[in-house]
């Protein structure tokens, strides 16, 4: 199974996700802002966390326009997988790989702690090694966490059981407490928090190891 | 262009002392241009020149086995084996956090992580020691929120994490806020890259971003005292931009691996002045600048503002002159700017050009080793006088008053506005004790921890000096950490007063002392005077940054209590209670002398945990609050109650030095007792681990009741 990574000038959680990603067990690539083509035979392309090109406009806003993201909207059209984390979220959501936005923290500050999750649905190859409703740890970090989109969008979301996870205690004022959804194809994760910083005892936690592991069982079963 | 005239006024205007100007009259022989008087004015202002401290500074331990290199460069570089290095130093950005605290605080966080990555290093931890007013003073909240703000939106864009740190209010830095900022970086040992130029004719390049005039002057303001005009000074703060930074950093790394750098200095307090001069300086060259090759952000820049400039997010390096394209290419690669703007010269000369004009024509050398030292009158601090009695209060008030304050609450608040967690190696967070980071890829850890008392200092400046080096030794410790060195930002007021200047003195000596005896030199530094305002003095503040070292996971101490665990106390507890926290929040009374530190007993008590480590489950030093807020602290960290059994205010709330709480099973507390008998050191049963309630000196609590208290107390009170 391969991965890439892909590195804007700013991405800062780059290299954790291609840690995990290769502890699961898969080939994994950096792909730097500037390539417009992604490897050959990618599977899962991961968009990290960080502060893609600064950031200073909207998250994300100038990221969508990299010649890197085209390859990579490129990838999902032809039904490829996607991780988008933190600010990868954000991007795949101003890519319109997504629907929705990500607004600034109802509190305004940067929230950094162990958030408790619970998992939407396990119909995904990143859910499945979870059980729906079952309750997760993962790292928060962010600054813009807080998910919106319209009712219809939101209606279609839990009608489509694309709600991959919910906080339990909002941090940020996320609508419906969401903190992560899938693509229609069920292909294209975005979530705000960080599974790849829960991936070993050490971390504090391992509950993100799953998402790996279930993704490299999925896809080596591809 | 034509330059002003120079005139006592305009001399005055920066910080030259009249026997200052005539030195440098002197040394060039001639009255100096504007853009000269500039440069001097950079170079002999307190902030670059040390020269009130120098003469003590020198008196410090920097050496030991463990040293690859101490003060002196951009940061201390310390050996943790296997060919690795860790790279770090704590600096203050005090004044500009004051006057504007968002961009003051951020860019403190900027300078001290490219003092880092300068050396060859990158940045993997990163901690911030702050200092506010009393919580009701007018400016204190919107410092708090400023200051904070400004580290997190500066270090979590960068990419480090913020592993530690300390936070507090006294009246006495309500004029003048302190913000220490700590950094260490990872680097191979035998490719640390140093600031002295070599070869002649090469080039010196400019790299990162462009040039304003943010910051002219910025180190001139910053070793001044303040009074009410102070937001006029306002545009003397810099502007930071860490998205910038973080591509400067992986250019730079890049940049260094390919082999192109002879040598490398950051662009920080005084811009272009201090570096090139330091770059030339220490290789025994003369540099010549050519400004209009400068890469600038605004339009007619005069040379006294490029040469003053404080911009961030800025390298000056002489470069392979072979490898010129290779490089180029990697800034191009990053969107960076690279620029060369000088070349050096072979005869001592600081050759400064701009419109075909010499707009300075220095000797090099003098501008830093002809740079005057002062040996600052000054007298001991007086002994403390004696103290009152203390009236003995029920021991969970006093605790309510403790841990609702806004010292001794809960700094979730602060902490985690900052990614603490960024690279993934972060194996023990913020919150208590030392942090601890992973040596990626290894099997090795790193613990960073930040002390310092102003009350014990000011009491007591000798003993409060030891006391600091003393605490930042058994935090580390106490997470199973191995000491290895420590770097020192001392903030004091202005060193012309003699019992400043005595404070000053004491606290080197303390720290020196502690230093030599608890083996962790020091190897870095950063000296920050004249913090006062309308000539009100800060307490005396030297925040001691120490780093320490686990060779494997196996080694680190990072349990919490549990169920059963008995609670022993690691030293003598003789109930100080002068200067304590006790004494100041419950009844507002700063008296006594700070506890004596016996760094032979902190010696013996540090090794003892070392080696015994497999005994001890839970672990913390003990320091200001004494046993009662430590064990309450753990008990919240196990979200377990707790029974202690001393049940006086002394024996619960005195300071003693040299101490230590464990928790640890009974089988376990058995073993670790007769190891206790064997090595001659104190070890006393003062607890048990049990229940859902802090029960001490006859009275009791709800732990959940206590918890809410102190985790709430920090947004109470300013948020």
């Amino acid at each position: 199974m391969k991965a890439a990574v892909i590195v804007f000038p700013g991405s800062n959680c780059d290299r954790d996700l291609a840690v995990a990603f290769r502890a699961a067990g898969f080939e994994t690539t950096m792909v730097w802002h500037k390539d417009g083509a992604l490897p050959e035979g990618v599977d899962i392309v991961g968009v990290p966390g960080g502060f893609s090109y600064g950031d200073y406009l909207r998250c994300g806003a100038i990221a969508a326009q990299s010649p890197v993201m085209r390859a990579v909207s490129a990838h999902a059209a032809r039904g490829g997988h996607v991780l988008g984390i933190c600010n990868g979220f954000q991007v795949l959501c101003e890519t319109r790989l997504l629907p929705g936005a990500l607004m600034r923290n109802a509190g305004l500050k940067f929230v950094c702690k162990m958030q408790r999750l619970s998992v939407g649905t396990a119909d995904s190859a990143f859910t499945a090694g979870y059980a729906a409703g079952q309750e997760v740890t993962f790292p928060i970090a962010h600054h813009d966490g807080n998910y919106v989109a319209d009712a219809q969008t939101l209606a279609s979301l839990e009608a489509e059981d694309r709600i991959a996870f919910r906080y339990i205690g909002n941090p940020n004022g996320a609508m419906g407490d969401i903190a992560g959804i899938l693509s229609p194809n069920r292909r294209v994760l975005g979530l705000m928090p960080h599974p790849e910083r829960v991936v070993d005892a050490a971390q504090g936690g391992t509950d993100g190891a799953a998402m790996f592991r279930a993704l490299a069982e999925a896809l080596v079963a591809a | 262009m034509t330059e002003p005239a120079i005139t006592p006024d305009l001399i005055a205007a920066h910080g030259l002392k009249p026997d200052e100007y005539e030195r440098i009259l002197e040394i060039i022989g001639r009255e100096p241009t504007f853009t000269e008087l500039g440069i001097f004015s950079a170079m002999w202002n307190e902030h670059c020149s040390y020269k009130s401290s120098k003469k003590w500074l020198r008196t410090l331990p920097t050496k030991g086995p463990q040293v690859i290199c101490g003060p002196g460069e951009n940061a201390g570089v310390v050996d943790i084996g296997d060919g690795q290095a860790v790279v770090f130093k704590m600096e203050s950005h005090n004044h500009p956090s004051y006057i504007e605290p968002y961009q003051g605080a951020a860019t403190g966080v900027g300078g001290i992580l490219r003092d880092v990555f300068t050396m060859g290093a990158r940045p993997i931890a990163a901690m911030n020691a702050l200092s506010f007013g009393e919580k009701d003073h007018p400016k204190t909240r919107q410092l708090v929120h400023g200051v904070v703000e400004g580290v997190g939106g500066y270090g979590n864009c960068f990419g480090v994490p913020n592993v530690g740190g300390e936070v507090r209010f006294h009246r006495a830095y309500n004029g003048n806020c302190l913000v220490n900022a700590f950094a260490a970086g990872l680097a191979e040992a035998d490719s640390i890259f140093y600031s002295a130029a070599s070869g002649v004719g090469m080039p010196v390049v400019y790299l990162g971003a462009k040039t304003g005039r943010d910051g002219v002057g910025g180190a001139t303001m910053a070793s001044a005292e303040f009074d009410d005009t102070i937001e006029e000074k306002r545009p003397t703060v810099q502007v930071g931009d860490p998205f910038t930074e973080k591509r400067l950093l992986e250019a730079c790394l890049e940049l260094m691996a390919s082999g192109a750098v002879i040598s490398i200095q950051d662009m920080g307090a005084a811009g272009l002045t201090c570096s090139a001069v330091e770059m030339g300086d220490k290789g025994n060259l003369g540099i010549k600048l050519t400004l209009d090759h400068v890469p600038q952000r605004e339009t007619n820049m005069t040379a006294y503002e490029m040469m003053l400039s404080e911009s961030q997010e800025r390298m000056l390096m002489v470069l392979k002159p072979s490898m010129e394209a290779e490089a180029r290419a990697i800034f191009q690669k990053w969107d960076l700017d690279f620029a060369i703007v000088g070349e050096t010269i072979p005869e001592d000369r600081f050759l400064i050009l701009h419109g075909n004009e010499v707009m300075a024509d220095l000797p090099l050398s003098k501008l830093s080793s002809e740079a005057p030292e002062y040996d600052r009158p000054w007298v001991p601090t007086e002994p403390a006088a004696d103290m009152d009695p203390v009236p003995e209060v029920d021991a969970i008030d006093a605790l309510k008053a403790l841990i609702s304050s806004p010292n001794y609450c809960s700094r979730a608040w602060v902490y985690e506005q900052y990614d603490h967690m960024v690279m993934a190696d972060t194996i023990r967070a913020p919150g208590l004790g030392a942090g601890v980071v992973r040596v990626h890829g290894t099997e090795k850890a790193l613990a960073f921890t930040s002390d310092v008392t102003p009350r014990y200092v000011k009491a007591n400046p000798v003993e409060g000096g030891k006391q600091a080096v003393a605490e930042a030794y058994r935090n580390l410790i106490a997470v199973g950490a191995r000491p290895l060195a420590t770097t020192d930002n001392l903030n004091f007021g202005n060193p012309e007063k003699p019992e400043i200047m005595g404070q000053f003195v004491g606290a080197i000596q303390g720290i020196g002392q502690a230093c030599a005896a608890l083996d962790m030199p020091i190897v870095s530094g950063n000296v920050s005077l004249y913090n006062e305002t309308d000539g009100q003095a800060i307490l005396p503040t030297p925040t001691i940054g120490a780093v320490g070292l686990l060779s494997s996971p196996e080694e680190l101490i990072a349990g919490v209590p549990r169920d059963g665990h008995v609670l022993m106390v690691l030293g003598e507890t003789r109930g100080h209670l002068g200067q304590s926290a006790l004494l100041a929040e419950v009844f507002n009374r700063e008296e006594g002398d700070a506890p004596p530190v016996d760094l032979a007993a902190e010696r013996t008590a540090g090794e003892f945990i070392l080696a015994n480590r497999q005994w001890i489950t839970a672990c913390t030093d003990l320091s200001d609050g004494g046993l009662a807020l430590a064990a309450f602290e753990m008990a919240v960290a196990g979200d377990v109650g707790l029974t202690l059994e001393p049940s006086d205010n002394a024996m619960l709330y005195g300071e003693d030095q040299g101490r230590y709480l464990i928790a640890t099973n009974f089988d376990k507390a058995e073993a670790l007792m007769v190891a206790a008998g064997q090595a001659g050191v104190t070890l006393s049963t003062v607890g048990k681990v049990g229940g859902d309630k802090i029960r001490i000196g006859g009275s009791e609590a709800s732990l959940a009741d206590l918890s809410t208290l102190w985790r709430t107390a920090f947004a109470a009170h300013f948020a």
